[in-house]
């Protein structure tokens, strides 16, 4: 017995060592990243802790004018904050339609039988496989011919990215589809007899019950749109427009390489994403598990 | 979306609202149909009427009262992603690309607006000035009577026959400081109108081109161009093509041409190679580490776990985008921290960005980076639901836990882990977005016709040769997406089975 409690404790030690081993390996990329924020200059190496620690970067990347000791003054080279916004704009735009459109066909997958109701649903699940960023020609081809008739939709015009977005609800469907198929259908019933007509029962019985999966759902397609950079990058050309997954790329180019630019950025602009995720992380966990892969 | 009841007896105003709303949404869409067929985008306009016909039919009539529950989801889902898949694919069969972009009738109107200056009505000017306004005075020349013009403002004038002594006209100097406001302007004269020439003759303009039967275009020197239909590009007399091109349809050329050219088949097949390693290692490297990481958080003996789990979750919590660029950044060869490390410690300074062998590795090393937490995610889940029985009974049969792990534990969530694999695996097939923003396909291969990237995934590649080189190929880029498409339709199909036979075993009907 004795032997084994010293086994026991070694085996403990070796797992902890690995953890803090792992984690601090996994942590090491988001370390030098704070610490390149707060560094002079753009190009410039150095310890963890920076010597002479400068605001520089941050008030850069909140779009403030710095100004250097030596008098001169630094424009910021990107608008990150109007790019925050239009992420987060489209993002909520999109993700709330995603969400309307997504819970009234899953009701009517769970709920009603209609005819090629099967083979729909079947080609839903393949056809999230197929990647947008090869369907980029076409999309773009889209939208340059209905922006030269309705130019509320056109190329570099946000509706447009909005409307090619709703397009990403087929595994919200599957998922929202099995929540609904386990509620009991004697509520249904019930609602029916009252002489509820299915939109009534859709609208004030399945979606009060089912506001927790909901909202899972709208983190998710809101994380999801956030991220997604080859549809924004062809649909959005100017500087103004884009969203922070095409505009962040703009400060890593050869020719102008501005790493501490973008390391305060980056943080600024990945914080309330990350913060969003973590808040909701374990309810998001169960969704994962139902549905197919983040991105 | 509507509230209107089935029975239409029961009309109240909500109804009329809905039905008024209905109206509007379908007339929208007729000016959307007729814009589109103005444009010339016949297809266009056929799907947009379909599109709208079948909304408004919908929520017009009560018949069809459980298809408005779906109808704008999977009208949406064919918009954005079965159209273009299928629009992808017949692209595919065309040239369109930088070179034949426009359509025939448009290429017909550039060729039509080009002009040319007609020699023989050249006649020498000179600028003449009066208070603050320029004149222009235009000699006696052959036939041609002497005119000067008003004073000049805007980009027209008229010149009026000029009798007597000729103005007093400024140097050429002055000509050349006003070319920007002289090249704009027209001067109307009894002969016609005129334009600047050079810098000291104004002449007529004429077309260069008329048109002639069959599309022929007739130049001013009597050479005829014709269309040729099977390239869509005009072709002058010495046999040479002349831009810009339109759109024709090509057969399978673009097809052939990925499969059998030399400096386009072998770079492909290689590049094909690289995304079916590259989708097969990413999946397996993800797998074990977050299964690993998920088994030792599971252990009964373990403490914090969950500080542990919110610390490896962070990579799957950050923006994907910006975890990317980091790595871009931090794997730099000059000034990334990570050589500055790795020279500091061992002397090393490795080339990721240049070298082939180097730039996979980092492209592995980030994207396990990435994925290992929501395998990790997944694993937890799968694993809460091994049976504990199992456990108790192998610990009375004395076994450890390697071996428990092997024999109880991988059996066991294997099987519902199968599809989730298979989907990582398409996923990370088309994983465009990380080699658009780690290598950008770099370092490129030698020796090819078109740019291919050693680190290119197909997807990326074709996204590159559509978007970013500058060729614009349109038509060899959708001829490789469909090929893609084929490739990912397989795999989805697999999976589906693989999911419908995880169903099937567990005894409940996944497929609804």
């Amino acid at each position: 017995m004795v032997e084994d409690k010293k086994s026991l404790l070694w085996r403990k030690l070796l797992a902890h060592g690995f953890m803090i081993g792992f984690i601090v390996v996994i942590m090491f990329p988001f370390l030098m990243v704070l610490s390149i924020s707060f560094r002079e200059g753009n190009f410039s190496t150095g310890s963890l802790f920076p010597e002479h620690p400068t605001l520089e970067h941050w008030q850069l990347a909140l779009g403030i004018p710095y100004e250097r000791a030596n008098g001169v003054i630094v424009e910021p080279p990107f608008p990150v904050m109007l790019w925050l916004w239009n992420s987060i704009k489209i993002g909520l735009i999109a993700s709330a339609g995603i969400l309307l459109l997504s819970t009234t066909s899953a009701y009517a997958f769970a709920r009603m039988k209609f005819r090629g109701r099967g083979a729909m649903l079947d080609t839903l699940l393949i056809i999230q496989m197929f990647p947008a960023a090869l369907t980029v020609i076409a999309i773009y081809a889209i939208f340059d011919a209905l922006g030269q008739v309705v130019p509320f939709l056109a190329i570099d015009n946000h509706p447009a990215l909005i409307l090619t977005y709703l397009s990403a609800i087929t595994l919200h469907i599957w998922t929202i589809k099995g929540y609904f198929e386990s509620i009991d259908p004697a509520i249904d019933k019930a609602a029916q007899i009252d002489g509820a007509t299915p939109w009534q029962a859709f609208r004030y019985i399945f979606l009060p019950i089912s506001l927790p999966i909901l909202a899972i759902i709208f983190v998710l397609a809101f994380i999801f749109l956030v991220n997604e950079y080859p549809v924004a990058s062809v649909l959005l050309r100017q500087t103004d427009k884009m969203t922070l997954a095409v505009g962040a790329r703009q400060y890593l180019y050869e020719q102008k390489y501005l790493w501490g630019d973008f390391a305060a950025a980056a943080i600024l602009s990945g914080l309330p994403i990350t913060v969003l995720f973590l808040a909701s992380q374990k309810f998001l966990i169960s969704g994962l598990s139902d549905g197919g892969v983040k991105g | 979306m509507s509230d209107a009841a089935p029975i239409l007896s029961t009309l109240n105003w909500r109804g009329i609202a809905g039905r008024a709303l209905t109206a509007l949404v379908g007339l929208g869409f007729l000016y959307l149909v007729w814009g589109l067929y103005l444009l010339g985008e016949p297809l266009f306009a056929v799907i947009a009427f379909a599109v709208g016909a079948l909304g408004v039919s919908f929520f017009w009539s009560a018949k069809f009262y459980k298809l408005r529950f779906v109808y704008p989801g999977i009208a949406a889902v064919f918009l954005f992603i079965l159209l273009p898949v299928f629009y992808t694919s017949a692209i595919g069969f065309t040239n369109f690309g930088a070179r034949n972009l426009l359509s025939l009738e448009r290429v017909q109107a550039y060729h039509l607006s080009l002009t040319e200056t007609d020699a023989g009505s050249k006649r020498p000017f000179g600028l003449v000035i009066e208070g603050e306004a320029f004149r222009i005075y235009l000699p006696e020349s052959g036939d041609k009577p002497a005119l000067l013009t008003d004073a000049i403002a805007g980009t027209a004038t008229t010149a009026e026959p000029h009798s007597g002594e000729a103005p007093e006209t400024l140097p050429v100097k002055t000509a050349i400081q006003n070319r920007a406001m002289l090249s704009e302007l027209t001067i109307t004269t009894p002969d016609g109108d005129l334009t600047m020439a050079g810098l000291r003759d104004f002449a007529a303009s004429r077309p260069a081109f008329t048109l002639g039967d069959n599309g022929a275009l007739t130049a001013t020197d009597g050479t005829v161009m014709v269309p040729d239909h099977d390239v869509g590009l005009y072709v002058n007399e010495a046999g040479e093509t002349v831009a810009p091109g339109w759109r024709v349809g090509v057969g399978f050329d673009n097809f052939t041409k990925v499969l059998t050219a030399e400096g386009i088949r072998d770079p492909i097949f290689k590049v094909f190679i690289w995304t079916v390693v590259f989708a097969f290692s990413s999946m397996v490297l993800t797998f074990s580490f977050g299964l690993g990481l998920a088994v030792i958080l599971e252990w009964r003996h373990m403490a914090f776990k969950n500080f542990y789990r919110v610390m490896l979750i962070l990579p799957y919590a950050v923006p994907s985008f910006i975890s990317i660029l980091v790595f871009r950044g931090l794997f730099n060869q000059n000034f990334g921290e990570i050589n500055l490390i790795l020279s500091t410690l061992f002397g090393l300074s490795p080339d990721w960005f240049t070298s082939p062998v180097l730039a996979k590795v980092m492209l592995l090393i980030v994207n396990t980076w990435l994925g290992y937490p929501y395998m990790m995610l997944l694993a937890a889940g799968f694993l809460q639901a091994v049976p504990r029985d199992l456990y108790k009974a192998a610990a009375l049969e004395g076994s450890g836990g390697l071996r428990n792990f092997f024999s109880i534990t991988l059996p066991q969530i294997l099987p519902p882990f199968v599809p989730l694999l298979i989907a990582n695996f398409a996923f990370n097939f088309n994983n465009v977005v990380l080699i658009l923003l780690l290598t950008r396909g770099g370092p490129d291969m030698p020796g090819t016709l078109v740019t291919v990237g050693s680190t290119d995934l197909l997807g990326s590649f074709t996204f590159r040769l559509a978007f970013q080189n500058s060729g614009q190929d349109f038509g060899m880029a959708s001829a490789i997406s469909t090929l893609i498409f084929i490739v990912t339709g397989l795999i989805a199909y697999l999976n589906f089975k693989a999911m419908q036979n995880y169903a099937n075993k567990k005894g409940s009907g996944h497929n609804g």
